[in-house]
């Protein structure tokens, strides 16, 4: 009797050691702007419930420390996750493993994905290291309850950054608002208003470029707003050498005009709630366009992983026509499939500022100037962003001028592309 | 009634269960012993009694080794190479440019003037930083050590409350005080509350190295203080009471007293203190941020921000900036060295 149950537990015991050898699993390292982390692990449900030999984690990380900074390190030491959400779309590529040979059906991903992954690959490249999970454009949100409490009318048609900071300054003023203005502190968002002044960025033959009229007066007006009081100085003075946001400030009603971007919407759908009334209004214009850049998230499968079959089915399943409609429909993102922006997302909001500002960002997409889409494409894009962020603070504080800025920032990227190997 | 009838078999009984435990400690001692002796025998005849202490010493030989000695030689090779390559069989060795880099400057007292010009602000940061927290500390602790070493009531109370602070995570440290000094911290309602206007303390270049020293001070000074009381209460009483027979005041007493003696204390906490305000990272990386602007950005930050916090990692500058704090700590852990012995032969 002793003896059978010996072997009985013996053969469990190897059963079970087995179904654990034959059990693939997957990690992703994911971070979150609203609730696009819960929409993603109840898909991530769904494809373990049909695919009981592979599991997934999502390991949420936050996105200045997690996915800017370590997630590259990680990667660098051939000790990164299966699949990464990342924003650096063309920094990281050389980390991304091509889906190609293991996709049922390739060209349903260069249809529907085809100009998005431009931005992860080389040029003259075909791989297919992912998709999308949205596009996001950059832009403006107001607190319209300011305004009403203000009497003012909210401004109409093109309306330009000095504009919108007179009439900022006149609701903050009027409501005892303690700032008219903010911008997360982020190249990226400097960079669309920088275009709508003239910025160039590159020079004729492509190289990278910064000083020239455009870039100045933008870089004034940021300086100049910061010093003065109609920008909120905690975000781009209270933090040095990251990304810092103002949203929150924006959701407690303390500031009447945010620039960021599409990827709110969600958040301040489910935390502004009816506190106030809030709209996205058009991209502020300059002397050469109104314009804010393009942008996005996508998620990547990761060249290191051990598992690229599992890794492909994971990503044919959550590209499936349904998955991604019901991904963009919950989270409130532009979708990054074409056929779905053809097609129409029925956003699952009942929410009436998000669907306003949703179609406001829409709008914006084909008013995007050409050199916004250009340099969202550089592959050392956030080289420029970053070395634009941190020289333009030491300005705000007096460390240095802006000649002397301007100057830092074209040595910053100069020296660091040299360091990386690059001639451009 | 039992107990009654037979009380020193009761008191055996308990006797007996009282030392039971102890029993079983050294039961379990005795086996563990047997086990140990079991593997170190043989060991002990191979190498011989002479060599045993290397067998001893090797576990931690070989933490130090792997964890401390070779990420140093690791760290001391990436500084003479070059690119953004992370493995270094693919780094290609570039000499001394990134030391000459480093100090390609015009003019060291204006860092704008140089070509890695946020290095030398940190360094200008820590010219400020480190003596205006070393006086700080040093002063505070003593005078708090000091009140401590008198008797009072609630003296244990009062030593455990100076000692808390230590107990603290630097990032909870950090994050407390930014609490309490962000624009719509407690700090700026109580202000508002006397009638004040909101200060932005975070905000200021001044200010904001104001509190990097107020914080790092309130949160190290108690263990300083403690090395410190130890000083003091290891100084003969009879001392002062002849120097009181001598009419002696509390200054005088204070000066030809206490401070003799507790000068090699005082010495070892003041280096101890200088070498921890010279590597100090991660208490001011969660409070300011290395802000605003590069007002509270130190040595190790630069190194952090260079080879983790951009897009293209110079990870060769950054071990070459490690190189050159490694330096300065090495000097100023033989100046503690050479404190301590002196501390031990008085």
């Amino acid at each position: 009797m002793i003896r059978r149950m010996r072997m009985f537990l013996l053969i469990a015991v190897m059963m079970g050691g087995m179904t654990a050898l034959a059990q693939t699993h997957l990690r992703i390292a994911w971070y979150n702007d609203g609730n696009e982390g819960q929409v993603m692990q109840d898909l991530l449900n769904k494809f373990e419930a049909q695919n009981p030999d592979i599991t997934v984690t999502l390991d949420t990380v936050s996105y200045a420390q997690g996915i800017q900074q370590s997630l590259p390190l990680q990667l660098a030491s051939g000790q990164g996750p299966d699949l990464a959400r990342v924003t650096d779309l063309g920094g990281l590529e050389k980390y991304y493993l091509d889906l190609t040979p293991y996709l049922k059906d390739p060209s349903y991903w260069e249809t529907n994905f085809g100009p998005f992954l431009d931005w992860m690959r080389p040029a003259g490249s075909k791989a297919i290291p992912g998709y999308m999970t949205q596009l996001t454009v950059t832009g403006p949100f107001v607190n319209k309850t300011l305004f009403d409490q203000a009497g003012i009318p909210l401004p109409q048609g093109d309306t330009t950054w000095e504009q919108w900071a007179d009439v900022s300054r006149k609701v903050a003023k009027a409501t005892g608002t303690p700032f008219a203005m903010a911008m997360d502190r982020s190249g990226h968002r400097f960079a669309g208003p920088a275009v709508s002044m003239g910025a160039k960025f590159f020079d004729a033959q492509g190289k990278p470029k910064i000083d020239d009229p455009g870039f100045r007066k933008m870089a004034q007006l940021l300086v100049q707003w910061n010093k003065d009081g109609t920008m909120d100085p905690s975000i781009w003075i209270g933090t040095s050498g990251q990304y810092a946001a103002g949203n929150q400030d924006f959701i407690n009603g303390q500031i009447v005009f945010y620039m960021s971007g599409s990827w709110q919407i969600s958040q301040f759908a489910s935390k502004i709630g009816n506190a106030f009334d809030w709209v996205a209004v058009p991209n502020p214009c300059g002397p050469a366009a109104c314009t804010g850049m393009p942008g996005g998230a996508a998620l990547v499968a990761l060249k290191e992983t051990k598992h690229p079959e599992a890794v492909a089915k994971l990503m044919e399943f959550l590209t499936q026509p349904d998955n991604l409609a019901e991904f963009y429909a919950r989270t409130l993102f532009i979708p990054g499939s074409l056929s779905l922006a053809k097609q129409g997302i029925d956003f699952q909001t009942d929410n009436q500022f998000a669907k306003a500002a949703l179609q406001t960002f829409s709008s914006q997409v084909p008013k995007l100037a050409p050199l916004a889409y250009k340099l969202q494409a550089y592959k050392y894009n956030t080289t420029y962003f970053n070395a634009i962020r941190d020289r333009l603070t030491q300005v705000m504080v007096g460390e240095l001028t802006m000649d002397q800025a301007v100057q830092r920032i074209q040595q910053d990227i100069d020296e660091q592309l040299k360091a990386a190997g690059s001639s451009n | 009634m039992r107990a009654e009838s037979d009380p020193g078999g009761a008191r055996r009984a308990l006797s007996v269960a009282r030392r039971a435990p102890g029993r079983a400690v050294q039961g379990l001692f005795n086996v563990l012993m047997n086990a140990l002796d079991f593997v170190m025998a043989p060991i002990q005849r191979a190498i011989g009694v002479k060599r045993m202490p290397w067998v001893f010493l090797l576990p931690n030989l070989a933490i130090f080794g792997i964890f401390v000695l070779f990420p140093m030689l690791l760290n001391f090779y990436y500084a003479f190479t070059g690119g953004t390559n992370l493995f270094p069989q693919n780094r290609p060795f570039v000499g001394t440019s990134n030391f000459q880099r480093i100090f390609n400057c015009g003019n060291f007292l204006q860092p704008s003037t140089c070509q890695e010009d946020t290095f030398w602000r940190a360094v200008h940061n820590a010219f400020i930083f480190v003596p205006a927290q070393l006086i700080a500390l040093v002063l505070f602790a003593l005078i708090t050590a000091m009140v401590l070493n008198r008797t009072f009531r609630f003296r244990g109370f009062f030593r455990s409350v100076f000692f808390y602070p230590v107990l603290l995570s630097p990032v909870v440290v950090a994050l407390i005080w930014k609490w309490i000094l962000q624009r719509e911290g407690l700090l700026n309602a109580f202000i508002q509350m006397l009638g004040g206007h909101k200060v932005l303390f975070l905000l200021n270049a001044h200010w904001a190295m104001f509190w990097v020293v107020f914080t790092t001070t309130w949160a190290t000074m108690g263990f300083y203080t403690l090395i410190l009381l130890a000083g003091l209460q290891s100084i003969p009483a009879e001392l002062y009471e002849a120097g009181a027979i001598d009419g002696a005041g509390a200054w005088q007493s204070f000066r030809y007293v206490t401070l003799p003696l507790l000068m090699p204390t005082l010495l070892v906490v003041l280096v101890l203190a200088l070498i921890r305000a010279v590597q100090l990272f991660d208490e001011v990386f969660a409070f300011t941020g290395g802000g605003p602007g590069t007002a509270t950005t130190f040595i190790v930050q630069y190194i952090y921000n260079t080879a983790f916090a951009t897009q293209i990692r110079r990870f060769g500058l950054a071990a070459a900036a490690s190189v050159l704090l490694g330096v300065v700590l090495l000097m100023l852990t033989l100046v503690q060295l050479w404190a301590g012995r002196r501390s031990d032969a008085t």
